[in-house]
């Protein structure tokens, strides 16, 4: 490695993995930096040494792709500088701040590739916050990383592809899945379906899960909207509204999100230039078809930079690598490179069937009610940032948040950002790329005090 | 097409200075159109700490700092929130015995302003405040100073003012500034002229500019004081805390997050700035010496601001040397937000009258064109609150 290419990734999922693969594929070492104590990222998340499930149990139809890539990062270990459970909170002048086990430290990169994934995109309602309510993710993250389910009689709820895979999941692994309510209608997903043929495979899978769901007696309900949740101490019953009549089921447990969200505070502390994407409905960080951000040495790749879903991300790691390959001097395949370039197009294109099968609810901010908590960490209603834009004129995401607390807890936004920026746009009657985006802070998560006592500056 | 306003004041700054003068011009009846280039309290005055103290000012300040004081105890009167200001007492700490000794010197020579200092010794200080560090060998005491939320209150002073009739222009960019010799004249690109009689300089870090375009250059600089913010933890902190000799300074909110402050952030480009992480590691440092509770505590945000510093780390206020009708308020080194209310009255003051009754010639302009080369006294946000 020369002084001039001494490259850092960041996130060891689907993109990171195949980045890491890439640049050691041209001879070149780099640095993997995960949260996650084993490669895989989220979707292929592998449980902690000594769980004997099957991948097949684990991944389903996502078996093989789950085997080859952990394998990809297996056979790479010995030619990479991989650090896992570090945790990137900041970012200056050329030197990731880390937190690693209990410790802070810095590493000094030279061209970096953040591939720091997604969340779930929550949009609240009542009852969100009884003990019991998940969101679709980590209701996943239970079954693949700990081998639990978050309930014996589970409601799967919200929108977008994981609904149904999670619903599956679930059901497989012998829960009582009591009812899975999608926001989107029939036929919405009958109108998408022309685009989503773009990946028959996708498609065909999402075809599978309904009609598996539906022959296993699992009751399925499309163009609902949520209600509330209800309960004491644990969610008890979800109630949700067809049409004009409102029908309530009894649970234990219930899994909700709308599609996923970047975490893209990385990319803003890193100076990339972002800009509105209407069918992702968030600003995004800027990338070129390669995945090169607006700022030289930094390169976007997977989910983090844009939902895009794993097949993609596993090429736009690829073609990152190749684009910092081939900025650092060295000879990439063309070939290759321009052939992940066109899948990725296609992708792009297939993503647009999704959103419109999976449609946001553009309803949800005018339906929510006053007393709807949007910031848990805050506490803050929807009721209180509407007051608070009657009341001051706020307009501007950092203005509502400097002057109600809404995304100033611990999540710093990434859970309410979306959430609170919807009840803004609808409370000024502006469009939602008006009200601009929270800035991004350090620390991306929370940094404890203990961690500085005990700071070992170099972490390299 | 050129939209174009006439009033007796144009302010230029909507922070905490330029606000509050709005305010208190339009209740003496002034017309006031007030230019903010980005939304009002949104920049230092809106993200400092939130002292609200008096106590540690030099003595030139402290006549200002009283009228602040006065000022303070109306704040809902004024503008119509509470501000969450709290009269928590500023506890300013000891951590050697040369320090206790200028706590108590300070005293003495203060004793005619009324602030009511009491010197606390160690053992005074361990059983009021039991949650210090070891460091702490006294402190002195203000009782009436405190603390209030910042995000609110300089906002609020820009929407009062609106509501008693104040022009507020908010993302309104003066891209001109001069006298044509009757009035001044501003323009915003080709959107926005005004024209008025009076013009107030609240530009904070960025005045330095429209006072040089005036005559009266000044050697002024941006710093960047570094602040963060923990989870909410149970109160245990009842006071507003500070060190002599600087360093590090907390306070915790109703909610329970402690506020802390320390060290210096850098700046992103001419008007953003941000945390650094230096300044982090030592600010988190220097808290768990101060309060060791917060060991197990979280930093869940940091961020800076930019704040003008003049060498001698006292502000401009008042009229300008070389342009009549033009009045200064800026480099408040930090220390501008309790002293905001008291400011916009002097301005005030000073369009009806041309006088006010508050001592201000310490921070006369003119010293700078006197003397231009005036000592330094300590690294760039040495004194923030």
């Amino acid at each position: 490695m020369t002084a001039a290419l001494q490259p850092v990734i960041v996130g060891a999922g689907p993109a990171g993995v195949r980045a890491a693969q890439t640049l050691v594929a041209h001879g070149v070492r780099p640095v993997v930096i995960d949260e996650a104590p084993r490669w895989g990222g989220q979707i292929y998340r592998q449980p902690p040494p000594g769980f004997t499930r099957s991948k097949r149990t684990l991944y389903g139809f996502e078996a093989g792709r789950a085997e080859a890539l952990h394998s990809a990062m297996t056979n790479i270990l010995d030619r990479v500088d991989y650090r896992p459970e570090t945790l990137v909170w900041s970012a200056e002048g050329g030197r990731l701040d880390v937190l690693s086990h209990g410790r802070m430290g810095t590493l000094p990169y030279g061209q970096l590739i953040v591939a720091t994934g997604a969340t779930d995109r929550v949009l609240p309602f009542p009852g969100w916050t009884l003990p019991g309510v998940y969101t679709l993710g980590a209701a996943q993250v239970a079954l693949k990383y700990q081998g639990c389910a978050i309930g014996a009689r589970v409601v799967i709820a919200g929108t977008g592809p994981l609904l149904y895979l999670v619903a599956y999941q679930y059901a497989k692994a012998g829960a009582r899945v009591v009812a899975v309510l999608d926001t989107a209608s029939f036929k919405d997903k009958a109108l998408a379906a022309p685009a989503m043929l773009r990946q028959p495979a996708v498609f065909a899978k999402g075809v599978y899960y309904l009609g598996w769901l539906r022959a296993h007696g699992v009751p399925v309900h499309q163009g609902v909207r949520l209600v509330r949740a209800t309960g004491g101490a644990q969610v008890t019953a979800m109630r949700w509204r067809a049409g004009a009549a409102e029908h309530e089921v009894a649970c234990d447990a219930v899994a909700f999100g709308y599609a996923l969200r970047s975490e893209t505070q990385l990319a803003d502390l890193l100076g990339c230039r972002f800009s509105y994407n209407a069918l992702q409905r968030a600003a995004l960080p800027e990338r070129d078809g390669a995945g090169r951000s607006s700022v030289p040495g930094v390169y976007l790749a997977g989910d983090g930079a844009g939902i895009m879903g794993a097949d993609a991300a596993e090429w736009a790691g690829e073609r990152a690598a190749l684009a910092l390959l081939a900025d650092a001097g060295k000879a990439v395949d063309a070939a290759r490179a321009a052939e992940l370039e066109a899948k990725l197009a296609r992708t792009a294109a297939f993503r647009v069937g999704l959103e419109r099968a999976f449609p946001f609810p553009q309803d949800w901010a005018a339906s929510a009610p006053d007393e709807l908590v949007i910031c848990r960490c805050e506490e803050i209603t929807a009721g209180q940032l509407r007051q608070c834009v009657q009341d001051t004129g706020a307009r501007e995401m950092n203005r509502l948040k400097a002057l109600t607390r809404v995304g100033m807890g611990r999540c710093q936004g990434r859970t309410c950002g979306v959430a609170a920026a919807e009840i803004l746009a609808h409370a000024c009657a502006a469009a939602p790329d008006a009200v601009g985006r929270l800035r991004g802070q350090a620390p991306i998560k929370p940094l404890p005090f203990a961690a500085m006592a005990r700071a070992n500056g170099e972490a390299a | 097409m050129m939209e174009r306003l006439s009033a007796d004041v144009a302010i230029i700054g909507g922070g905490i200075m330029g606000s509050s003068a709005a305010l208190f011009l339009r209740r003496m009846g002034l017309s006031v159109v007030l230019l903010e280039r980005d939304l009002c309290g949104s920049r230092s005055s809106g993200v400092n700490f939130g002292g609200v103290r008096r106590q540690g000012r030099p003595a030139s300040q402290l006549p200002l700092s009283q009228r602040a004081q006065g000022l303070w105890a109306q704040l809902p009167q004024l503008i119509g929130i509470d501000g969450e200001y709290l009269r928590s007492g500023h506890l300013k700490i000891a951590r050697s015995e040369a320090d206790l000794a200028a706590l108590e010197s300070y005293r003495e020579r203060t004793q005619d302003f009324g602030m009511d200092l009491q010197i606390l010794s160690a053992r005074a200080l361990r059983e009021r405040c039991p949650w210090l560090g070891r460091a702490a060998v006294g402190a002195s005491l203000c009782p009436d100073d405190g603390q209030a939320n910042p995000r609110l209150v300089s906002p609020a002073f820009a929407l009062a003012a609106r509501r008693l009739g104040a022009d507020v222009r908010e993302q309104t960019r003066i891209d001109e500034a001069a006298h044509d010799g009757t009035a001044f004249v501003l323009r915003s690109g080709n959107a926005l002229e005004v024209r008025a009689t009076h013009l107030l300089n609240c530009a904070g870090a960025w005045a330095g500019t429209i006072a040089a375009q005036f005559g009266d250059a000044v050697p002024m600089e941006s710093g960047h004081p570094e602040m963060a913010v923990t989870e909410p933890l149970p109160v245990f902190l009842n006071f507003s805390l500070g060190v002599e000799g600087g360093g590090v300074y907390a306070r915790q909110v109703a909610r329970g997050n402690c506020v802390i402050g320390g060290g210096r952030g850098y700046a992103l480009d001419d008007q953003r700035a941000r945390a650094q992480r230096s300044g982090i590691a030592a600010l988190m440092q220097q808290t768990v010496d101060l309060l060791p509770a917060l060991r197990n505590a979280h930093i869940i945000r940091t961020w800076s601001g930019t704040e003008g510093y003049l060498p001698d780390r006292q502000p401009v206020l008042g009229p300008s040397a070389n342009t009549p009708g033009l009045i200064h308020a800026f480099g408040f080194a930090g220390g501008g937000f309790q002293l905001g209310p008291a400011v916009g009255a002097v301005l005030a003051d000073l369009v009806q009258s041309g006088r006010t009754a508050t001592p201000i010639e310490a921070f006369s302009v003119s010293r700078f064109s006197e003397s231009p080369r005036v000592a330094t006294t300590g690294p760039v946000p040495s004194a923030v609150v």
